[in-house]
């Protein structure tokens, strides 16, 4: 082991240490960055156990936001990565010797996997893949939406290690006649009468895609309790609602599963957008499901002061629902013009792709600078934002203000 | 080895036998007291009422609106959620919600 890692290593053992000798809980303190960010105002950074500073949505279920510091980079640190948990309580504690993760239901072999089962029994498979919350910057909806009023930072990209789902199920040996699957977590609630937080999907999309993981590994080390140790569903391409954290039970159907938190809880407008008139409800809904491509600017950070003249670097991420990013492109004119962005290393087709470029302010006064991606199927994001009742589905071109001179 | 690895290895080395044992433990830190509800009547038994489930920052985040609005809400919490709230402390809930949280 290195000196470097070493000490790294023991620093986070002391101030893991300090963390529970002071409750688990950091003063409170104002969000420094998000001042001037209407959605974040007022919100406190917080530290929660094995998380490092980020922004308090709601304490209990607990739901913490990724500063946007963070997009700078491709990989989001563990201790970075948000929180978003939907019934309490959640699990504070896992005894592995214990912990199983259950197939059960329309399948030929009920198993009972251990983790050391799941390491060992089955192929080892990676993917770098984009977790959003499908409500990921609903509290921009205009008019307002009821739900988590998140800013842009219910998001991460993380490279996941796990057991293939369909190796799994193939192990069980689906029976006939078996349409979903329904996964299930340690996170219970306090009363029987709450809905379970328990999703769905389709047998025939698990065993065609071999990148859905029940994932022990997140970017190379264990997961963070908050974010599904000991294993979570990962499913790329798809937003979070579907990447069950603590995961302990997966039940094989013959049926579409429509349950709260798969109907009415998740849904679109049943149409090409996903959307419908500001105000109005849809006719007709499905389950929500692949992500829309989306763009961030995250450095520099709104508000900063340049000086003409000198060039300054641009920095961000994108991603889409699972195609790739084919091109990024930025403007510095109100979207009259735009030019091509230089695109990071390419870490898969469902992977944040970093982005840069470099912009010389021209003239003195107020800037804004706007960002659009493109996807492989030539899918971009569009200059007025679309709506629906749930605050989901949000892909409008970003921007950020800064000050010249 | 171990020598070598001074104070600070010991005490890695320590923490990854306990990791090797695997089971983790988290606390739990209490709800933040930047979601305080605001004074008024009602607000006792709303708090009291609501914070069985979550905390009241799932409150006070939400946009603003008229008791329309708060009773779908409080409604969706019985009907959908299961929460024991009986008519009397649903009206007041409404009511209090209405008034401190609304257009």
């Amino acid at each position: 082991m290195s000196d470097l890692s070493r000490r790294d290593a023991a620093k986070r053992i002391v101030r893991f240490g300090a963390l529970l000798a002071a409750g688990g809980l950091a003063g409170p303190r104002a969000s420094a960055l998000a001042q001037d960010d209407p959605v974040l105002a007022g919100r406190p950074l917080v530290r929660y156990p094995e998380k490092t500073d980020l922004i308090l949505l709601t304490s209990r279920p607990p739901q913490l936001e990724t500063p946007m510091k963070y997009f700078d980079r491709a990989i989001t640190p563990n201790e970075a990565f948000f929180v978003r948990y939907h019934v309490f309580p959640i699990p504070l504690e896992v005894d592995l010797a214990t912990w199983r993760l259950r197939i059960t239901g329309r399948v030929d072999r009920p198993l009972e996997l251990s983790l050391d089962d799941l390491k060992t029994r089955f192929p080892r498979a990676a993917v770098t893949a984009v977790n959003q919350c499908s409500g990921n910057s609903r509290g921009r909806f205009t008019p307002r939406v009821l739900g988590g009023q998140w800013g842009d930072g219910a998001m991460g990209n993380a490279e996941w290690v796990g057991a293939r789902l369909k190796d799994i199920l193939t192990a069980a040996g689906v029976r006939q006649g078996a349409v979903q699957a329904t996964f299930d977590g340690l996170d219970k609630p306090a009363f029987p009468s709450v809905p379970d937080f328990v999703k769905s999907l389709d047998i025939a999309r698990i065993m065609e895609d071999q990148d859905i993981l029940v994932a022990y590994q997140m970017n190379g080390a264990p997961l963070p309790m908050l974010n599904g140790y000991p294993a979570r569903l990962v499913v790329p391409g798809w937003y979070a609602t579907y990447w069950v954290k603590n995961l302990s039970e997966i039940a094989v159907i013959d049926h579409v599963f429509e349950k709260f938190w798969m109907k009415p809880g998740y849904r679109i407008p049943d149409n090409p957008c996903g959307c419908v008139s500001p105000g109005t409800a849809p006719a007709r809904t499905v389950p929500i499901n692949r992500m829309t491509v989306r763009s961030f600017i995250a450095s520099p950070v709104p508000g900063t002061r340049l000086p003409v003249g000198r060039p300054v670097t641009l920095k961000g991420i994108a991603f889409d629902g699972g195609y790739g990013i084919q091109e990024v492109q930025v403007s510095s004119d109100g979207g009259a013009t735009w030019r091509r962005a230089d695109l990071g290393g390419d870490l898969g087709r469902c992977s944040f792709r970093e982005w840069a470029s470099t912009w010389t302010p021209a003239q003195t006064g107020p800037a804004r600078i706007m960002v659009r991606a493109l996807n492989r199927i030539g899918e971009s994001q569009g200059r007025e934002p679309l709506w629906n009742p749930a605050g989901y589905l949000r892909n409008v071109i970003e921007h950020i203000d800064l000050q010249v001179g | 080895m171990r020598r070598l690895l001074g104070p600070a290895g010991l005490l890695l080395a320590l923490a990854t036998s306990v990791a090797a044992a695997a089971d983790k433990t988290i606390p739990m830190p209490p709800d933040h007291a930047y979601a305080t509800l605001k004074p008024g009547p009602g607000v006792e038994v709303t708090r009291q009422q609501c914070v069985s489930c979550h905390s009241t920052d799932y409150i006070v985040m939400q946009p603003r609106g008229d008791a329309k609005q708060w009773d779908g809400v409080v409604t969706k919490m019985i009907k959908v959620f299961g929460a024991p709230v009986n008519d009397q402390d649903a009206k007041t809930i409404v009511e209090y919600l209405a008034t401190q949280y609304g257009n």
